[in-house]
């Protein structure tokens, strides 16, 4: 029998129940849409997870003061006091594999400017500091190595603050008071959005480390050293040449602890990759066994269609059609059903993807990859659930079939 | 051309079937049933053969072997020089497909399928172009009378134009032996007479005919008779005095059969 009058005659026999034939495409529809939705909602999270650890700059290492093994020692980590500004001028000067180095320290308080205010963070930083987390001015000018050598009194907002502070007017050349110091706005800075872990990124206000430290927290020690590697190839090797110097700076003997902590950017980027990778496998898999109770369905359906088609078969059977005749017959009414399934539910997880990107504002992303996986693990479901079915048909005994009723 | 095929075959006078001591046994439940207990017999090109019996008698089982619709216990069945009992379960589909045209008692039709695709059905089931079986089809549509019925489907034909639709199907692959189970067991008394027309005149341009049947009228109408008792055969015999159903239809007073579309 040839398979394209088979496929015609299959398509007959499904036309004959049209309710029943979509009811059990509907379990191969909801499967195969919620593969592809779900997929597409973890690798949105993948995705954008990589997209802000890469905003934050993947070759990025943090010196931390202090060490990480504290043991029992509770010290909070601002009151360290093991880093200084020329450490940072030497990790610049001595590390081959450091491209920049930006020291870093923080205070916290009231930015005042006009009758408005706003607390926020004041991070003060080196002139490279935007260089090191790939971050742009939107208006105006950062601060420049002049600024920072001379702690001059000038500031950087970020667009949460500028918004905040200036809501009608441009802020570039006005002045704000940070703390009790007034400090002119050079530049605002472009919009960064939440970080991975939910924080506003662009609650801020950036100012030369120098005029932090020397006016407004009179601490002379800094909080931290952001450093860039040269490349995200060379992070270990800048790791060990910044551990080398600092231990030879700090004096520290052989066997003693490090005073500093060397925080590793890809290594976050990693985890967190990898959480979100397990929730995309998760995501699936719960679709993925609707799909098998889809399959579940299809068989159940096949199984019933043999029964009442009993007669047909014998009909069939008696005229001369061989056990793999009927056999095909019926694998290729199970592969239509869960093929057109397949189809329809791409559709539909396409269009639902979109859907939650609209509605519910997650980033989705439909990849060629989950389309082919869910719409070959439709056929493969067809095939499997509806072999049993046909195999039972094929092997009717030709007479008894004939006097089914 | 169906025709000149047969006349062809007919004209090469021989053998068509030789059974020789068949023994069919069934396991039913616990109790093993002899429903064949050494049966031979020839049947040659161009006979038209009534078996005839009682229920349980071993008709049945016979006729399902000589269909190769099952394999007997014991004994040798040769269709046109073929030992048909020893053969596979596609074998047998082969042979039913391209020797063996069935009629049963129930017509059974494929439902919600029109007549000629039901007709078109053996064919399926074989190496042919889709104009060649819509060809063959239509062809032995026009043999049993039913061309302008060919999209009708069967619940809209009566039952003798059902049983005719049936006969085209069993036709349409040019078997060499048509078998009919109580053909005019579910019709009246006219449209029996009318079927057995058919057969007659397909017997007369040469096909072999077997024909299960437990009534003697229709019995009448074939050529040759065969009883079955306890499954054996009780009798043998040629049937002197065969009726023609054309003769006996004119004598029939007429009944709106088949106007009921």
């Amino acid at each position: 029998m040839k398979t394209l009058n088979i496929i015609r005659s299959a398509f007959r026999a499904l036309r004959r129940n049209k309710m029943r034939s979509f009811l059990t495409m509907l379990g191969i529809i909801i499967g195969v849409g919620a593969v592809i939705a779900m997929l597409a909602i973890g690798q949105g999270a993948e995705y954008s997870v990589k997209q802000q650890i890469s905003a934050l700059g993947t070759n990025v290492l943090i010196v931390f003061p202090g060490s990480q093994q504290q043991g029992g020692l509770r010290v909070g980590a601002g009151s360290m006091t093991t880093l200084t500004e020329e450490d940072a001028a030497a990790i610049q000067k001595e590390c081959p594999a450091v491209a920049y180095v930006s020291p870093g320290t923080r205070s916290g308080g009231q930015v005042v400017a006009g009758n408005l205010n706003w607390g926020t963070s004041i991070e003060g930083t080196g002139a490279d500091y935007l260089e090191i987390r790939k971050w742009t001015v939107e208006y105006g000018e950062y601060f420049s190595e002049q600024d920072v050598k001379g702690a001059a009194k000038v500031c950087v907002l970020g667009r949460t603050v500028a918004d905040n502070l200036f809501p009608e007017s441009s802020p570039i050349g006005q002045t704000v008071r940070l703390r009790n110091m007034p400090a002119k706005v050079i530049g605002v800075l472009s919009k960064k959005g939440q970080n991975a872990m939910g924080q506003d990124q662009d609650d801020i206000i950036l100012a030369p480390y120098t005029t932090v430290l020397r006016r407004l927290s009179h601490f002379p020690y800094l909080r931290q050293i952001l450093v860039s590697a040269t490349s995200p190839n060379t992070i270990p090797e800048a790791e060990r040449q910044i551990t080398e110097l600092l231990r030879m700076r700090h004096k520290i003997e052989s066997f003693d602890q490090d005073d500093f902590t060397i925080r590793n950017q890809s290594d976050i980027a990693a985890t967190a990759t990898a959480t979100t990778e397990i929730l995309t496998i998760l995501l699936a898999s719960i679709a993925g066994v609707s799909l098998l109770v889809g399959g579940i369905g299809i068989m159940n359906i096949m199984l019933v269609s043999v029964t009442e088609r009993t007669r047909e078969i014998g009909i069939r059977m008696s005229v001369g059609a061989r056990g793999r005749d009927i056999l095909t017959q019926f694998l290729i009414e199970a592969l239509v059903l869960s093929l057109l399934g397949g189809i329809v539910g791409i559709g539909l997880g396409v269009g639902g993807s979109y859907a939650i990107s609209g509605l519910a504002n997650w980033p989705t992303i439909v990849t060629a990859f989950s389309i082919i996986l869910s719409f070959t693990f439709s056929i493969a479901i067809g095939l499997f659930f509806g072999f049993y079915p046909a195999r039972k048909a094929a092997l009717l005994n030709p007479i008894d079939a004939l006097r089914y009723e | 051309m169906i025709e000149q095929q047969h006349a062809v075959q007919s004209g090469q006078n021989g053998t068509l079937i030789r059974i020789a001591h068949l023994v069919k046994n069934y396991q039913l439940g616990e109790v093993e049933v002899h429903a064949l207990r050494g049966v031979s017999l020839d049947v040659q090109r161009g006979e038209f053969v009534a078996i005839m019996g009682a229920s349980g008698s071993g008709k049945s089982t016979f006729m399902n072997i000589l269909g190769c619709l099952d394999t007997p216990t014991k004994g040798s069945y040769i269709l046109e020089d073929i030992d048909v009992s020893k053969l596979t379960r596609d074998e047998l589909a082969h042979i039913r497909n391209g020797k063996i045209g069935f009629v049963f008692q129930g017509f059974n039709l494929l439902s919600r399928t029109s007549a000629l695709e039901n007709v078109e059905l053996p064919l399926l089931y074989c190496a042919m172009s889709n104009a060649e079986r819509h060809a063959r089809a239509v062809g032995a549509l026009e043999k049993v009378g039913l061309a302008d019925r060919s999209h009708h489907f069967p619940n809209q034909l009566s039952g003798g134009q059902q049983q005719r639709v049936a006969i085209a199907r069993a036709l349409v692959n040019n078997p060499s032996i048509v078998l009919a189970d109580e053909p005019t067991g579910n019709l009246d008394s006219r449209t029996s007479v009318e079927v057995m027309e058919i057969f007659q005149e397909l017997n007369r341009i040469g096909i072999t005919i077997i024909l299960v049947t437990h009534e003697p009228d229709i019995a009448q109408f074939t050529k040759r008779h065969i009883v079955f008792r306890d499954g054996r055969i009780r009798a043998d015999k040629p049937n002197p005095a065969q009726r023609i159903a054309a003769d006996v239809l004119r004598e029939m007073p007429e009944i709106d059969e088949d106007t009921d579309e």
